[in-house]
């Protein structure tokens, strides 16, 4: 009986560890759909989110409200992020080789973690935050961490309301359309700036959002927090089939659920690298994720 | 040999030479302080590590993001082979290239099947996969906390200084030939149209190979260069972070110019040094300077130029002509 | 009585993408030194067919047998693009795919890797043997640049050509790895009339001076009745008719896939 209790525990860090890396997947599939650009700065968008909402917490303490206040900051805070970098160090290279603007990319990572690491009401040492009370939940013999509980409602809350976003609203159609083709939508009268800063934009929040959570969790913020995860994220997405959106939602949970089950039955120190085996072993058999499409080039 | 080719070999030949032998010189009669001796040693090594990734990424068009790992693997295979295996360091250190050589292969086996950003994504996880790797197996690699290897040579600069140094040019040399040739067309083809290659002739997948087998090969040389040099070696030597700072230094360089690779490596090796005293605000450096030259200069500082020395001519003239464009303007607003 | 020699035949060639059939059953028979056309309107199947024939596609059914320059008959449906260009099928693109950031004589250069005679350690350590090599690569490229007027422009970027001459310059890369077949896709796309005529010569030219086998692809009424021997005309997928351009000119079913049934009243 011990070991089911064990397993549906696992289960739920799982869940919850792997919404995580959801709703961080869900921005960089939404901004590789949309620019084919892989926004490696994404994960520390997720860092400063998380930073965002802990100086919220110290300032009006670990309660309900003070807890909506955080996220409420982190996820608007790292949205204007999100769009400011889009606007500063993506846009001027929309219509460069696709290998600039990923070393943009790569360099805008930098920046943010070393700024971090340098402004003095910050610096690289790891903070606690201050957490929340929220009570187990008990079934019999199984005892749930309310907060696992919370991240994985939170997220779920998040995850339906893009989806109603990106299907059922204009903005989500314009989304879509210039995923397809940038050139044929501005020609249909879209706004292709304006949508692009719009995904970015959304991509950032959620970011943010899961960098409150995961801050929450795992209660330390320190600037690397966003480098690992940010990577996971990156192969959640990808093994979810990038571009795709309910992709990048399945990628998250599998990966959260693969990792915690390792962690918790096998090779712990190996997790990371499992990781990365379970994404080399996907691109091999199925490059496109596995709820892409595949796409033949015309010679 | 005939006159003329042995000539064309004269001019380049001296200078490989003088940028040995001189150096050599003043660090003997420590005009150039031990200190300086080992910057230039470390910047020996990077400049294998850019001319790695000039070769998988700017020569062969495939972006690597995890030739550290190569280094890595180079670093703890001359250790082990020399600690374990009593094998010379010489011989350890041949050998440990041609290991990762060998990983090189197995690695681009499967990964060289995929298209350009699906590449980049599986090599960045190699690269966290060996650097795990390292971490776990502690009996053998000491662990997280990295392993030492301290030789006769660790401590002693001019020795190295000449060792690197040389083993650099000749590289340099073996890698412009190389591209100069029947062969370096080829990957060069590859890397323009590869429908179009493989129309023509050229096995695609070969090449690749090649250009990937190459450059892991000169990244775990680089490596073992690495651990001779700094008598110590981390597993985050294999991480996404070092490999991205080998990419900037090609990237800066002109992806797919050995001498800007080279040049670049140089100078923004002595820059981190240079630039110490400004602490942690050294980190933003890199970056700040990158996106910049993304923006306004994407194609870095020599592009895919080279230098050539039977190019001296026009290099004369060209600059002879810039200061003669200079003064005509100087001298006009005079007349005014 | 000369004989006439097989070059390529395809039977039965078929290839189904997803569930679409692009190509159904074709058959087809080319002779050594013909002058051959693959007709139909957009979308016909055309070009999926000359990627079966250099090696992009594999046919998913039927057979396509090309005899190389020794005369052996070999079944080349599996075969790489690569392997069939030593065999000696050679090609060119609708959209022109030249080595752009090559020079003109370097783009030839490159159809001559597959005849290299020096090896790698040649190369890296310049021997004799390499600089050999070079110069008998050097040569013919420069022989062939100027057998078709380009030589003066041997060392620009094959980029900065203009466009009629960067078609010539493909059909020459072609050329340089010495096929027995030539395979051209849409050789006259984008041309001018002038332009189209002075193609026309470079064909015939071609066919002539090297002893080779062509098989084009046009959208071009006149270049394709004025130079071909024969004609093939495919609609979705099918082969509707096979003749002499004069058989296929006054053939109702080709009208009628060019032009719409109203026409085949008319």
């Amino acid at each position: 009986m011990d070991s089911v209790i064990l397993f549906c525990q696992q289960l739920v860090n799982g869940i919850s560890l792997g919404s995580i890396y959801a709703l961080i997947a869900l921005g960089y599939t939404m901004v590789y759909g949309i620019v084919k650009l892989i926004n490696f700065a994404h994960g520390d968008i997720m860092m400063m989110g998380a930073y965002a909402g802990y100086f919220v917490l110290i300032a009006m303490g670990p309660t309900p409200v003070g807890f909506c206040a955080a996220m409420i900051f982190a996820m608007i805070f790292s949205a204007m992020l999100g769009i400011s970098i889009e606007r500063l160090a993506y846009r001027p290279l929309r219509n460069a080789p696709r290998l600039n603007s990923l070393i943009t990319a790569i360099a805008v990572e930098l920046i943010l973690q070393n700024l971090m690491r340098v402004l003095p009401f910050v610096g690289p040492n790891p903070r606690q935050v201050p957490q929340i009370k929220i009570p187990q939940l008990n079934i019999g013999n199984l005892s749930i961490s309310g907060i696992s509980l919370f991240v994985v409602f939170a997220s779920a809350i998040l995850m339906v309301v893009l989806n109603h976003i990106v299907n059922y609203t204009k903005t989500g159609k314009a989304m879509r359309s210039v995923s397809y083709d940038m050139q044929a939508s501005s020609l249909m009268g879209i706004n292709v700036n304006k949508t692009i800063a719009t995904t970015f934009a959304i991509g950032s929040l959620l970011a943010g959002a899961a960098g409150l959570l995961y801050a929450t969790a795992y209660p330390q913020v320190d600037p690397m927090m966003g480098y690992m995860p940010g990577l996971k994220a990156f192969v959640a997405a990808v093994l979810g089939g990038i571009g795709s959106i309910p992709g990048a939602m399945l990628g998250g949970i599998i990966l959260g659920i693969a990792e915690t089950m390792v962690k918790g039955y096998g090779p712990s120190a190996y997790a990371d690298a499992i990781s990365f085996s379970l994404l080399i072993v996907i691109l091999l058999i199925r490059p496109t994720g596995i709820m892409g499409k595949k796409t033949v080039v015309k010679v | 040999m005939n006159k003329k080719i042995l000539k064309s070999y004269l001019v380049p030949g001296i200078t490989a030479l003088a940028c040995v032998i001189i150096p050599a010189v003043l660090i003997k009669f420590n005009f150039l302080s031990a200190y300086t001796a080992g910057i230039l040693n470390q910047c020996a090594i990077y400049a294998m590590m850019a001319l790695s990734v000039n070769i998988i990424c700017g020569i062969t068009g495939q972006l690597s993001l995890g030739q550290a790992g190569f280094m890595a693997i180079g670093a703890y295979s001359t250790i082990l082979l020399n600690q374990m295996l009593h094998i010379p360091v010489p011989v350890a250190i041949i050998l440990a290239a041609l290991i990762s050589a060998v990983f090189g292969f197995l690695i681009g086996f499967p990964t060289l099947k995929l298209e350009g950003d699906y590449l980049a994504i599986v090599t960045l996880g190699f690269g966290e996969i060996i650097r795990v790797v390292l971490t776990n197996l502690k009996d053998i690699t000491g662990g997280p906390n990295g392993k030492s290897f301290n030789t006769l040579l660790t401590f002693l600069e001019l020795p190295k200084f000449l060792i690197f140094t040389s083993a650099l040019i000749i590289l340099i040399i073996l890698i412009q030939n190389f591209i100069r040739s029947s062969y370096g067309r080829a990957i060069l083809a590859v890397r323009d149209d590869e429908v179009a290659a493989n129309a023509n002739g050229i096995s695609v997948f070969r090449y690749k190979m090649i250009g990937f087998v190459v450059a892991s090969f000169i990244a775990g040389l680089g490596g073992a260069f690495y651990i001779w040099h700094m008598g110590f070696v981390k597993p985050e030597q294999a991480s996404f972070a070092k490999s991205i700072d080998f990419l900037i230094f090609v990237v800066l360089g002109g992806m797919g110019s050995v001498t800007g690779s080279v040049l670049s490596a140089y100078v923004l090796t002595i820059l981190q040094e240079g630039l110490r005293f400004l602490k942690d605000f050294r980190l933003l450096f890199y970056p700040v300077i990158l996106i910049i030259v993304m923006i306004f200069r994407p194609q870095g500082l020599l592009g895919t130029n080279e230098f050539e020395f039977k190019k001296i001519n026009e290099y004369r003239n060209s600059i002879k002509k810039f200061f003669e464009n200079l003064f005509s303007k100087f001298k006009k607003g005079g007349n005014k | 009585m000369s004989e006439k020699k097989l070059v390529l035949q395809a039977s039965d060639v078929s290839i189904v993408f997803g569930g679409l059939c692009a190509v159904s059953r074709f058959n087809c028979e080319i002779y050594e030194g013909e002058l051959a056309g693959l007709i139909g309107p957009n979308g016909a199947g055309k070009t999926t067919m000359f990627n079966m024939l250099s090696g992009i596609y594999t046919p998913t059914e039927g057979q396509i047998t090309f005899w190389d320059k020794k005369g052996k008959a070999i079944n080349i449906n599996k075969k790489n693009p690569h392997q069939l260009n030593k065999l000696g099928i050679a090609r060119t693109f609708q959209n022109i795919r030249l080595f752009n950031q090559l020079s003109v004589s370097d783009n030839v250069r490159i159809a001559l890797h597959a005849s290299r005679q020096s090896s790698v350690l040649d190369a890296l350590f310049r021997t004799r043997k390499f600089r050999n090599d070079e110069e008998r690569m050097t040569a013919r490229v420069e022989q062939l640049l100027d057998l078709f007027h380009i030589l003066n422009k041997k060392d620009e970027k094959a980029k900065n050509l203009p466009y009629g001459e960067q078609r010539k310059l493909e059909i020459v890369r072609a050329l340089a790895s010495n096929p027995k077949l030539l395979l051209l896709d849409e050789p006259a796309a984008g041309m001018n009339p002038q332009e189209t005529e002075e193609l026309m010569n470079l064909i015939a030219f071609i066919r002539k001076e090297f002893n080779i086998t062509i098989l084009l692809i046009e959208h071009d009424m006149k270049l394709v009745m004025g130079i071909c021997e024969k004609l093939m005309v495919l609609d979705y997928g099918k082969v509707i008719a096979s003749g002499t351009p004069g058989e296929i000119k006054s053939n109702p079913q080709v009208i009628k896939a060019y032009l719409g049934s109203e026409a085949v009243d008319a």
